[in-house]
């Protein structure tokens, strides 16, 4: 059983971030616009003052950003797991 | 071996126990990064000035772990590789909107706080230029809450569960989701201060709380089991480095 604990918690992850999907009717929509609401509540005059030197143009290419961070964390860590595991067996033999 | 079973059905059982509370408090929220130029000016210098000095010391503790353990290279990347995925991520939560993790406890476990301090800073500095998310003006807070409230908390938690007779996997654990929600934590007062309003602080800081606390808790659980399978990986196959980790750090 101890070694199926990180299936297991794979298992547990993946519920708790899917579960929502299924038993909230919600566009869940990202962060920053619902604390931008809470400030045009607390202080409506605010203007910021400062605007990004560069934004994705659309949804589209934001989309591509995040899943290429993304993507280049993954492949750095499936490198890593790879590595280690060739290097064991060496070690083991 | 039974003891095991147990052990894993009670956190799974405390994750759903969770997931029914918050599911009975529907609360709109969301959390995340401060946005570009939603810090008045004197709050972005302040934020800025009292961060810099950990990024700048961070550096140094890195130097120093690298230089003495070259190895420890890879795992540094580990560590970076992790923040960088996590904080890439949007995960809905039952609170009906989503927000990212942060992905910083387990270099913040494994090289401390000060070293983790870095990286934090590197992924927001990315996902500030690359993906207007965050931002330049608020770096500087954004920094102090992922990159040096988090880190400090999961190492802090983490050495004191370890003093407490938890097993790793618990330290791990507390560490990882417990700093998730001291970096959220420390985002809200971050705006209260910023955004009193009216009504005043205290008001201001449970309006902000109430939108990224109970959002981030599910997914806090969900980075803090997450960090335990990749330490649970590590402390297989990379041993080594584990130890000269723990050397260094006495």
């Amino acid at each position: 059983m101890a070694k199926y604990k990180n299936l297991i918690l794979i298992c547990a992850i993946f519920l708790l971030s899917t579960l929502p999907l299924f038993i909230i009717e919600s566009d869940f929509s990202g962060a920053d616009s619902i604390a931008l609401e809470a400030i045009k509540e607390t202080n409506p005059e605010y203007k910021p003052w400062f605007n990004s030197f560069w934004e994705p143009p659309g949804g589209e290419t934001e989309s591509l950003l995040f899943a290429l961070q993304a993507a280049f964390g993954a492949g750095f860590l499936g490198y890593y797991i790879g590595y280690k595991k060739g290097q064991k067996k060496v070690r083991d033999r | 071996m039974g003891g095991i079973v147990v052990h894993f059905l009670k956190r799974i059982l405390l994750t759903f126990l969770i997931l029914v509370i918050i599911v009975v408090l529907p609360k709109p929220a969301a959390a995340m990064h401060i946005m570009e130029g939603f810090l008045p000016i004197k709050w972005a210098i302040f934020w800025t000035i009292t961060s810099l000095p950990f990024i700048i010391l961070g550096f140094f503790s890195i130097s120093k772990s690298v230089n003495k353990n070259p190895e420890l290279k890879l795992l540094l990347g580990v560590s970076g590789a992790f923040a960088f995925v996590l904080s890439a991520l949007k995960i809905p939560s039952v609170t009906g909107s989503s927000s990212h993790p942060t992905g910083i406890g387990l270099g913040a476990v494994l090289f401390g706080p000060l070293a983790m301090g870095v990286i934090g800073f590197i992924v927001l500095l990315f996902q500030a230029l690359l993906l207007a998310h965050g931002g330049l003006t608020t770096l500087g807070a954004n920094t102090f809450s992922m990159a040096v409230v988090g880190p400090f908390a999961a190492y802090g938690i983490y050495s004191l569960s370890k003093k407490a007779g938890f097993s790793q996997g618990i330290g791990i654990f507390l560490a990882a989701s417990l700093a998730n929600i001291m970096t959220y934590i420390t985002t809200s007062f971050q705006l209260a201060l910023a955004f009193t309003g009216p009504t005043g602080f205290l008001v201001s800081l449970g309006k902000f709380l109430g939108i990224f606390a109970f959002t981030q808790i599910p997914l806090a659980i969900s980075e803090g089991m997450l960090t335990v399978v990749i330490y649970n990986f590590l402390a297989q196959y990379s041993k080594n480095e584990l130890s000269q980790l723990t050397n260094t750090r006495g």
